[in-house]
């Protein structure tokens, strides 16, 4: 393992990022099987790594999230996808915590993906990108940890597939992870999910530009397809109660039904949005890749069929936390973790939101949620006796 | 539990000088955290929580206590047997639907269990109820009774008979007085029952 700390993360305090291709030699072998070589790592860093190497703090992206956790996103120019939580003086306190966030393989923002080269063809992977799982992208992550010369990680935490991510952590590296924060996730992806993932799916393949995953040699983009794939899982982000608040059965720019098939509707109009910006940020074989890994993913399935086994004389301090109003993630799911962590005597708290929000509140201002997690990670963080202040 | 009656500072004090050190403890209705707290930082007690109320659980996490958002009538069958050294079920007896299930409960997960409780047996209870010929409110009872959240409430007898019946050997038992001093009650009789405003009870599994 590296003992070198890389260039850039030592920036005094400040915004890094960059890539790291582990040459053929370093292969990353898949749960499949594969091995995929060369493997690229994208990632970003915020804060300082101290001297002792005990503070930094891992942050897993969600499906469609991606390493610009904070700061500027440079696709779309907006604020990084946990602005709120992520910065000096917020609960992940980038004053105090060396913050790293890396692009998934499988990914379509720099790590290793579908759009990434293939060795042996000299054009882009497709479909013959390998299939990957949760634990697949986690191992990467290790890689990338071992190649920044960090060994422990503070903490841990991710929302949805980055609380799979974290999951994952805990159980596959347990020496390696002193604090774990999964939000709005579960230890294995439920029979529904999977089924809203299979019309995501189709509805790209559906596309003619698709071209069976070829669009990139035809020169062509499914861009209707997968905006269909956002537009129902967009959905399911929300809550029924949080769709009625915001749209109602408002209509959009006008005054009476059209009798068309127009956007009629706000709430249509602005799911067109939704599935229209997205395309331009993000690659539909990558979308098929992701969802995948997440329908694969079932944490207990690697432990006989016991997830308390997953657990097993963790020495981990985990907090689960879920959202009254996420129907994709439900509170049961949490307390299924949270369950096999008593079971496995780990040291476990759970909080449950009161939010119409649906599954995104974890993305959102729910204050109580940034409250409480400040005080878990403070008090954490004084377990693990990083000072308040770098 | 929200239904917590706030608690008296005395007789935690009392309660954490029944556990040993070092302990796995379950706290159950934690409130917000004083125990666990307290445990934590005089007896090294590896110390856990559950509590109903978001506002409690929020307030032992920021403290850094791990504690579980949960539900003392449902939630308690998802631990092992045998997992905690010593559970405790401060105040909070009284407020649960079902109190014989949770004492079986407590007593299949703790090797010890301390429970304390209002006795509304003691002398005042009877009084009001007798003088006045309305429920009774007085101390940590002072609920009107349509909306108390204390709906099983029992005498220091009934808790010696319940006790009984669940098979539980009582270890221990103090009563309580109204400002929070205990005296050891080693076989609770009539007197007791007139005279104590709670009690606390060491339990422990089998009847020997």
């Amino acid at each position: 393992m590296s003992t070198q700390i890389h260039p850039l993360t030592s920036a005094k305090g400040g915004e890094a990022g960059e890539t790291h291709t582990f040459p053929a030699d370093k292969p990353l072998t898949l749960d499949s099987g594969e091995r995929l070589a060369p493997l690229t790592i994208a990632w970003k860093t915020f804060g300082t790594l101290n001297a002792d190497r005990s503070n930094a703090f891992l942050i897993c992206h969600a499906l469609t999230g991606d390493q610009y956790v904070a700061g500027t996103h440079p696709v779309t120019g907006k604020p990084g996808w946990w602005s709120s939580m992520v910065g000096p003086g917020l609960p992940i306190d980038t004053n105090r915590f060396f913050v790293i966030c890396a692009n998934v393989i499988g990914g379509c923002l720099g790590s290793s993906g579908p759009m990434s080269t293939n060795p042996e063809t000299g054009s882009q992977y497709g479909l013959s990108f390998p299939v990957i799982t949760v634990r697949d992208m986690v191992r990467a992550q290790a890689m990338l940890l071992d190649h920044l010369g960090i060994e422990t990680l503070f903490c841990v935490a991710g929302g949805s597939m980055g609380g799979m991510h974290v999951l994952q952590w805990a159980a596959s590296y347990p020496e390696r992870v002193f604090a774990a924060l999964p939000i709005a996730t579960a230890a294995r992806h439920s029979a529904q999910n999977i089924a809203f993932h299979e019309v995501g799916r189709q509805a790209i393949m559906a596309d003619p530009e698709w071209n069976g995953g070829d669009y990139a040699a035809k020169g062509t983009n499914p861009r209707k397809g997968l905006a269909v794939a956002r537009m129902a899982a967009h959905i399911t982000y929300l809550s029924e109660a949080a769709l009625h608040r915001k749209f109602g059965r408002n209509l959009q720019d006008r005054a009476a039904l059209s009798y068309k098939f127009d956007a009629d509707f706000q709430v249509e109009s602005y799911l067109r949005h939704q599935g229209m910006t997205f395309v331009d940020r993000f690659d539909a074989n990558s979308y098929l890749y992701i969802t995948r890994a997440m329908d694969y993913f079932d944490l207990a399935a690697d432990f006989g069929g016991v997830l308390a086994q997953a657990f097993k004389g963790a020495k981990t301090r985990f907090c689960v936390v879920s959202f009254t109003s996420d129907w994709l993630f439900p509170t049961v799911e949490g307390k299924k973790i949270v369950h096999a962590l008593n079971a496995a005597g780990a040291n476990v708290s759970f909080v449950e939101f009161e939010t119409d929000k649906g599954h995104d509140a974890f993305l959102l201002d729910v204050p109580e949620m940034f409250q409480t997690l400040r005080g878990f990670i403070d008090a954490a963080a004084v377990a693990r006796g990083i000072g308040s202040k770098r | 539990m929200l239904a917590k009656a706030p608690p008296l500072r005395k007789e935690l004090v009392r309660i954490a000088e029944m556990v040993p050190a070092s302990a796995r403890v379950l706290d159950v209705g934690c409130g917000d955290g004083a125990l666990l707290d307290h445990l934590t930082r005089t007896k090294a007690s590896d110390a856990r929580g559950i509590e109903l109320s978001q506002a409690g659980v929020n307030a032992c996490v920021a403290k850094g206590l791990a504690v579980v958002q949960g539900d003392a009538d449902t939630d308690l069958a998802e631990y092992p047997p045998g997992s905690f050294d010593v559970v405790i079920l401060s105040q909070t007896i009284q407020a649960t639907r079902q109190p014989k299930v949770v004492l079986a409960q407590l007593l299949r997960i703790g090797k010890r269990v301390i429970v304390s409780f209002p006795n509304f047996g003691f002398w005042k209870v009877r009084l009001s109820l007798a003088l006045t010929g309305r429920m009774p409110r007085t101390g940590v009872l002072n609920y009107a009774w349509h909306e108390t959240p204390n709906i099983h409430l029992c005498t220091i007898a009934d808790f010696v008979v319940l006790t009984r019946e669940i098979g539980a050997h009582v270890e221990r038992a103090q009563a309580v007085t109204e400002r929070g001093d205990v005296r050891d009650l080693p076989s609770p009789g009539y007197w007791d029952n007139l005279t104590a405003a709670g009690a606390i009870f060491l339990l422990k599994q089998g009847s020997s």
